[in-house]
């Protein structure tokens, strides 16, 4: 009896063992995929439809999970990101095949260069058609095999919930990276029984999370030795979860610490011991302790170009500690004398009981004397216009610090990095690795879904904002309260800082139009305002925060000012140009 | 300073892992300068025999590289181990009925047999290390090379030992800057 009724099932239930006794109930391809979502706890998918996902979406009213639907599939990549670097959780979207999983591979890239945990779904087109050009075919699992931490291809329906469960695995644990699972639109239409895997195993991905303690001790005994020791903290510490034992951690050896782009967030810059910002754009006291140090030790940061200027002069004089959980980053770029490899938060919970309690108050009182007090002072300084530095620093004061920053590509970056003061973990959102304009609008539509309990702020260039402007739609459908900050100076001002600087002021194609800001707010029914002098920055502000739904307030400022300091490319950070009137 | 390196790479059998291998190597601008793939002793396992060229540390960063890619169970740089490493050449030169015996006498003293005529060329099948073949070849040179296939090294240790996963789950050459019982999956 039983067996006859099996048989009626369909042939597919007939291949699982056991099926027939039980009779479970056979789901299609799409109910798999959304159960596994809702298995995994995702509670939103950022997506965009099309024929190959069409079945999928048909399921998706039934599904416990909310659907964003984008303007863009590039910037449903990037909410997701958005989402993941707010949450700490893994970011998921969803995209139809061709032009729509093409779309995602910036959002990819991104994601990869930057370590942040993303699950992308891409349709693909029935299995008969593949490899023969079909309408909206591309080879996309070839086309993201670099910019992806590992990608599949599903070719049956019974791996379908396995993959899923192995990509969020992958996703989520080592080195975080973006996962794409490329489904045939054929299998969302076949019929399965779901069983959700509670374990992964894949014998060639085993990353190491706790150190060979031989090396954490050989760190420890650095660390007693150094007379000039200093931390560069980077963006692992975060994804680790182990910013309060970095704390810990810092404030028993009493060491200094400098923060990678990525890393600022992982110890309060308000706090003595935090000093902000490295690199090319970094504060000139942090460049300066990291050509001085005699003691550099990286915890979960890769050495990035942009980070360390020319290797040959990077920290010149330091002993090289570095723990990252990815052994290929040790070595790769700045020769290193200890290696540690494990996750920061085991790292630093052993380290933790090795080291002896320090203070370093002489080095500490070298680093303040190299301070360039011409610009702090200038810094101060409140001119007629709005000053991009006086907008950020009014965000961070008028939010206390607590908002999350989204941030777009460019000068607006740079001077939101400076000069916030970032205090917390995962609230400081910005593209690091690849740079991708357009970034800032979907993160913190992302961010905002993730985190509605905090304040969000994208900061967002003139030229950055056109490019994913389309997203304020997004914003409004799902009525979400961001705060736009566009810095609009008429120009792609990085690049034009760059001709400036280095191309004898050949303005080549930087000077952008633009729509009134306000008034494309105001097509799209939303709160604008247009911002033209410094006495205006702080009631813009003010006003912005008591509005609900999103709210965009376009400041206008000088189209020619520049970041300083600034490390030419391809010098040492010891080669940092400073303002000529603020040289100190 | 810039050396041969032969990399003995176990890999799960999946579609798209060779894809996977070359594209990493070639994105980070790691010369290979040939590679085989075929089944290994075990079910389920090719193996991958990449020759390389570059400095230790680059070769280094390579193997960790290739470590990254989740099909990828294990790499061993063999250079420095007691390995026989062979290629295997088919080389069609032209042959004359006056020259043709002395290609066979050239032949039978690189241990290389001719396994197949036509009245104006012998193709010739030479097993051996690179040396070996590249010395074959350059006699051959004079008497015009029509046709030239080589496959490339595959190594394997002399003695009792083996490049496998069961010995140990690190590389023999345990990456040496991570020098630190690390396991080499990590990323
Ligand atoms: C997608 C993309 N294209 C080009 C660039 C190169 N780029 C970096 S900064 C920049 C200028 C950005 O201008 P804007 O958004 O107005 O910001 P600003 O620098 O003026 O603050 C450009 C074009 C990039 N980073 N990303
Ligand atoms: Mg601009």
């Amino acid at each position: 009896m039983a067996a006859a009724k099996a048989a009626v099932l369909g042939q597919q239930n007939a291949e699982v063992p056991g099926a027939q006794r039980e009779a479970r109930p056979l789901l299609t391809g799409s109910e798999i995929v959304c159960r596994a979502l809702e298995d995994e706890g995702v509670d939103t998918v950022f997506g965009y439809p099309g024929g190959a996902v069409i079945p999928l979406y048909d399921a998706l009213p039934r599904a416990g999970f909310h659907h964003v639907l984008v303007r863009f599939e590039q910037w449903a990549a990037l909410a997701a990101e958005g989402y993941a670097r707010a949450t700490g959780k893994p970011g998921v979207c969803l995209v139809t095949s061709g032009p729509g999983a093409t779309n995602l591979v910036t959002g990819l890239a991104d994601a990869m260069l930057d370590s942040i945990p993303i699950v992308a779904i891409t349709g693909q087109v029935i299995q008969p058609l593949i490899g023969r050009d079909a309408f909206q075919e591309v080879d996309i699992t070839g086309i993201t095999l670099p910019v992806t931490k590992h990608n599949y291809m599903v070719n049956r329906i019974e791996d379908l919930a396995p993959t899923f469960k192995e990509a969020f695995h992958i996703a989520t644990t080592g080195r975080p990276g973006p996962v794409l699972i490329d489904i045939p639109k054929t299998l969302f239409l076949q019929k399965h029984v779901y069983s959700y895997p509670e374990t992964v195993f894949r014998r060639g991905y085993q990353p190491t999370s706790v150190p060979n303690m031989r090396q954490v001790r050989l760190a420890a005994e650095a660390i007693a030795k150094a007379r000039k020791p200093l931390i560069m903290a980077g963006h692992g510490i975060m994804l680790s979860g182990a910013t309060e034992l970095f704390r810990e951690f810092v404030e028993k050896t009493g060491i200094p610490v400098v923060h990678t782009l990525l890393g600022l967030g992982t110890f309060p810059e308000s706090h003595p011991l935090g000093l902000g910002l490295m690199g090319m754009h970094g504060h000139k006291q942090v460049n300066d302790a990291l050509d001085e140090c005699d003691l550099l030790l990286n915890i979960g940061a890769r050495f990035d170009d942009r980070a360390t200027g020319q290797v040959s002069g990077f920290a010149p004089n330091a002993f090289v500690v570095h723990v990252d959980i990815d052994p290929a980053e040790i070595g790769k770029n700045v020769r290193t004398d200890v290696p540690v490899v494990g996750d920061a938060r085991e790292v630093l919970k052993l380290l933790i009981s090795e080291v002896q309690g320090g203070r370093h108050d002489d080095w500490m009182a070298w680093i303040d004397s190299r301070r360039n007090r011409v610009l702090d002072e200038a810094l101060e300084e409140r001119p007629e216009w709005p000053e991009p530095y006086s907008i950020i620093k009014a965000i961070a004061k008028a939010t206390g610090g607590e908002a999350i920053v989204t941030t777009d590509v460019g000068q607006h970056q740079m001077w939101a990095a400076q000069h916030f003061g970032y205090d917390f973990p995962n609230r400081w959102i910005t593209s690091g690795g690849l740079g991708t304009m357009g970034f800032g609008l979907p993160s913190a539509i992302g961010a905002k879904i993730g985190r509605p309990d905090l304040e969000v702020w994208a900061v967002i260039g003139d030229g950055g904002f056109q490019m994913s402007c389309n997203e304020l739609a997004t914003a409004v459908q799902e009525n979400l309260d961001i705060n736009i900050a566009v810095i609009n100076n008429g120009y792609l001002g990085m690049v034009r800082q760059w001709q400036d600087l280095f191309h004898a002021k050949n303005y080549s194609e930087v000077k952008i139009g633009a729509p009134s800001f306000e008034k494309l707010a105001e097509a799209y029914g939303i709160a604008g305002m247009t911002v033209r002098c410094d006495a205006e920055i702080e009631p813009a502000i003010e006003r912005a925060r008591t509005i609900r739904g999103p709210v965009l307030i376009d400041f206008v400022i000088e189209p020619e000012a520049n970041v300083w300091p600034i490390v030419p490319p391809g010098a040492a950070n010891s080669g940092m140009l400073h303002q000529q009137r603020y040289e100190g | 300073m810039k050396n041969r390196h032969i990399l003995s790479v176990l890999v799960e059998d999946h579609p798209g892992v060779l894809n996977r291998v070359v594209s990493l190597l070639r994105r980070r601008s790691f010369n290979i300068d040939s590679i085989t793939v075929g089944h290994s002793e075990q079910p389920g396992v090719s193996r991958m025999t990449i020759v390389v060229i570059g400095r230790g540390e680059e070769v280094e960063q390579a193997g960790k590289q290739l470590y990254k890619l989740m099909e990828v169970l294990k790499v061993t740089d063999v250079t420095p181990l007691n390995c026989v490493a062979h290629e295997l050449a088919l080389i069609k030169v032209a042959a004359k009925s006056q020259t043709r015996s002395e290609i066979l006498q050239i032949a039978q003293i690189y241990n290389a047999r001719v396994v197949d005529a036509s009245p104006s060329t012998l193709l010739i099948e030479a097993t051996g290390p690179e040396q070996q073949v590249d010395g074959l070849l350059s006699m051959l040179k004079a008497f015009g090379i029509r046709e030239l296939v080589r496959t490339g090294p595959v190594a394997m240790m002399r003695g009792s030992s083996t490049v496998g996963i069961k010995e140990s789950t690190r590389p023999e050459r345990e990456l040496a800057v991570a020098g630190n019982g690390a396991s080499p999956h990590a990323n």
